[in-house]
C-alpha cells in the first residue's frame, strides 16, 4: 500500500519536527503521549494480538521503573543502561505471575490481572524488602545521558521517548507479520482450532505476556529517568485501565490504531483543559458512543498482505 | 503389518452417560477407514479422544507404537495426526492463505526473537511456508481463493479449506469429521477424488460420514458404533450384509 507508506513517513517527519514549534508545556504533553503510546503498544501484544483481557499492565511498568530507580540510586548505574535489566526483570515477573493463570479465559483472567496490579501497588506502598521507599516512592534518580550529552529539557526527552517509540513500532510490526504474530491471531480467533492446527496455545500466550511485560519494563526505565521521582500511585489500577482503553478505543491489534488511541486519550484532554471537569464527561460520552457504533476501534487492524507471486507454485508440498 | 493407529478399550463417560464404551479397533497404514453409526453413537467423541481434545476414562490410543494418552492436542498434531472439525472451525476473519499457514506452524521453528530480528533463516522459513500453503490450496482446489476471507467461502469450500489446513501440518494420519457435510453431489464426487489423492500421498485417513455412498466407495474398512460400543468392523461389503448393522443403523427393512 503506497498511501500507508506516505502517511507513515509524513507522520514520522511531523513528529520529528514537533519540538521546533511546540513550547515546553506541549512538548511535555507529547512526551506523556509517547510514554502511553509505548505502554499501550506493549499491552497491544497481549490484549490486541493474543486477545487476553489483561488489565494489570501498570504492574510490569512499575517493576521496570522501580528496578531502574533502585539500581540507579543504590549502585549508581547510568540510567539508560538499566533499560535491559528493567525489561528482563519485568519479563521474569510476568513469567512467574502469568504462568499459573494463563489458561483462564476472558473475564476470569481480567479479574486476576487486576489483582496483580493491586498487589504490586500495595507491595510498593508497604516498602517491600525495604527498598521501594513506601508511599513516598523514590526520588533523586539521575538524568540520563547519551554519549556524554545529558538529557534535561523536555525537547531532549521528546527525542528519547519517541525514538524508543519508533524502535518499538519497528520491532512490533515485524513481530506481527511473523509465525509468532500469526499464532497469536489464530489463538484470538479460535483457541480450539488453533490447538487442533498444532499451535501450542498456552506457550504462545505466555510468550505474549512476557514480551508485553519486557517492553513495559523498558518503558518504566524511560519514565523513571524523565520524572527522576517515582511513587506507587503512578502505577495504579487506573493507569492500567487507561492503557486498556487506549488499545480498545484505538483498535485492538492495530499499531496505528493504538498510537491514535494514545493521542486521543492522553493528548486530547489537554486541549480541553478549559472545560475543566466537563472534559471527562464529554470523554465518557464519546467512549460510550464509540463502543456502540464502532466497537472494533477507530483504526481496526487491516488484513495482512502476502506476496505469493515469486513462489514456485508447487514448491514445498510433495 | 503394524497398524499406524491402535485404539484399545477406549471408554469415556460424561456424567452418567457412557459416550464411548470399551471401543477397540486398528487402522492400517495407508488405509481409509470409516467410522459410522447413528447420531449420538459416540463417533465424534472417539475422534476427540484420538486428537487429545478429551481424555479417556479408560483405554489407550497408540499411534506409531507410542501412547498418546495425556498429550495436549498440539503435541499430537506434531506427532502426525491432523484433524478437521464436524462444526467447521476455521479462523473465520482471516484469509484463506492464513488459515493454511496455521497448519504450517508446527513444522516451523523461528520464534518471536527471530521474527523481530528478521534473520535470514526466519525469512527463508516464512517463504517456504507460503509455498507449502499455496501448494496445499492447489491440492484441494482452492488456490484461486487464497486472498479471500475464510467466512466468505461456500460451505463446501470451507470444508476443503479445513482439509488443506490439516494437510499443511504434514500429517501421517488425517481425521476427517463429516467432510461431506453440507456439500452438494458434485462437491461430494470431488471430495471422493480428493480423499483418494490424500491416500496416494501416503497419508492414512479416518473419517466419520453419514453419506453412505461416499463411505462405501472410498473406505477400505469400516468400524460401526452404536450407543458408544463397537458393534461391527470389516470391509464395506461385509458391513452392508451384517445383520446387526442393518438392524441398528441402516434400519431393519433394508433396501
Amino acid at each position: 500500500m503506497k498511501s500507508t507508506k506516505y502517511i507513515s513517513i509524513g507522520f514520522a517527519l511531523l513528529m520529528a519536527s514537533c519540538p521546533l514549534f511546540l513550547d515546553a508545556y506541549w512538548t511535555d504533553v507529547m512526551n506523556n503521549v509517547g510514554i502511553y503510546a509505548i505502554l499501550a503498544l506493549s499491552l497491544n501484544v497481549i490484549l490486541g494480538h493474543a486477545g487476553l483481557f489483561h488489565m494489570g499492565h501498570a504492574a510490569f511498568y512499575a517493576i521496570g521503573a522501580y528496578t531502574t530507580a533502585i539500581l540507579n540510586i543504590t549502585y549508581g548505574v547510568p540510567v539508560l543502561w538499566l533499560i535491559v535489566p528493567s525489561g528482563i526483570l519485568a519479563g521474569l515477573f510476568a513469567l512467574i505471575v502469568a504462568r499459573p493463570i494463563i489458561h483462564l479465559r476472558g473475564d476470569y483472567l481480567l479479574i486476576v490481572t487486576i489483582g496483580i496490579v493491586e498487589i504490586t501497588r500495595i507491595a510498593l506502598i508497604n516498602n517491600i524488602f525495604d527498598i521501594t521507599g513506601g508511599a513516598n516512592g523514590i526520588f533523586g534518580i539521575s538524568r540520563p545521558s547519551v554519549f556524554g550529552f545529558k538529557l534535561t529539557k523536555p525537547d531532549h526527552f521528546f527525542y528519547l521517548i519517541w525514538g524508543f517509540a519508533a524502535v518499538t513500532i519497528f520491532f512490533l510490526i515485524r513481530l506481527e507479520h511473523s509465525r509468532f504474530g500469526r499464532a497469536l491471531h489464530f489463538i484470538k480467533e479460535d483457541e480450539v482450532a488453533a490447538g487442533g492446527s498444532g499451535i501450542n496455545v498456552a506457550r504462545h500466550k505466555l510468550i505474549a505476556f512476557v514480551i508485553g511485560a519486557v517492553w513495559a519494563g523498558m518503558c518504566g526505565t524511560i519514565y523513571a529517568s524523565k520524572m527522576t521521582i517515582i511513587a506507587p500511585e503512578s502505577f495504579s489500577f487506573a493507569e492500567s485501565v487507561i492503557l486498556f482503553t487506549i488499545v480498545i478505543l484505538g483498535g485492538s491489534g492495530s499499531i496505528p490504531g493504538v498510537i491514535l488511541g494514545a493521542f486521543l486519550l492522553v493528548g486530547l484532554p489537554e486541549l480541553f483543559r478549559g472545560l475543566a471537569e466537563y472534559r471527562m464527561l464529554v470523554f465518557g460520552a464519546a467512549m460510550v458512543l464509540m463502543m456502540i457504533f464502532r466497537n472494533q476501534g477507530l483504526l481496526p487492524p487491516r488484513p495482512k498482505k502476502y506476496s505469493v507471486e515469486d513462489l514456485n507454485p508447487m514448491g514445498g508440498a510433495q | 503389518m503394524m497398524p499406524i493407529l491402535r485404539v484399545e478399550n477406549l471408554s469415556k463417560s460424561f456424567g452418567g452417560l457412557m459416550a464411548v464404551n470399551d471401543v477397540t479397533f486398528d487402522v492400517d497404514k495407508g488405509s481409509i477407514v470409516g467410522l459410522i453409526g447413528p447420531n449420538g453413537a459416540g463417533k465424534t467423541t472417539v475422534f476427540n479422544l484420538i486428537t487429545g481434545n478429551y481424555q479417556p476414562n479408560e483405554g489407550n490410543v497408540l499411534f506409531d507404537g507410542l501412547n498418546l494418552l495425556g498429550l495436549p492436542t498440539h503435541t499430537i498434531v506434531e506427532r502426525g495426526i491432523a484433524r478437521t472439525f464436524q462444526t467447521i472451525r476455521l479462523f473465520q476473519n482471516m484469509s484463506v492463505l492464513e488459515n493454511v499457514l496455521a497448519g504450517c506452524h508446527c513444522r516451523m521453528r523461528s520464534g518471536a526473537l527471530a521474527a523481530m530480528l528478521r534473520t535470514p533463516a526466519q525469512r527463508r522459513e516464512e517463504k517456504e511456508a507460503l509455498g507449502q500453503a499455496m501448494a496445499e490450496l492447489q491440492f484441494v482446489g482452492l488456490a484461486h481463493e487464497w486472498q479471500n476471507t475464510a467466512k466468505n467461502l461456500s460451505y463446501g469450500n470451507q470444508r476443503l479449506l479445513e482439509i488443506a489446513r490439516a494437510l499443511a501440518t504434514n500429517p501421517k494420519l488425517v481425521v476427517l469429521d463429516e467432510p461431506a457435510g453440507g456439500m452438494n453431489d458434485q462437491e461430494t464426487q470431488e471430495l471422493i477424488h480428493l480423499i483418494r489423492a490424500i491416500q496416494e500421498r501416503g497419508i492414512t485417513v479416518i473419517l466419520i460420514e453419514h453419506d453412505m455412498g461416499l463411505v462405501m466407495r472410498v473406505c477400505s474398512s469400516l468400524v460401526v458404533l452404536e450407543h458408544g460400543s463397537k458393534i461391527a468392523a470389516g470391509t464395506p461389503a461385509e458391513i452392508q450384509v451384517d445383520p446387526r448393522v442393518i438392524e441398528a443403523y441402516l434400519g431393519v427393512d433394508s433396501e
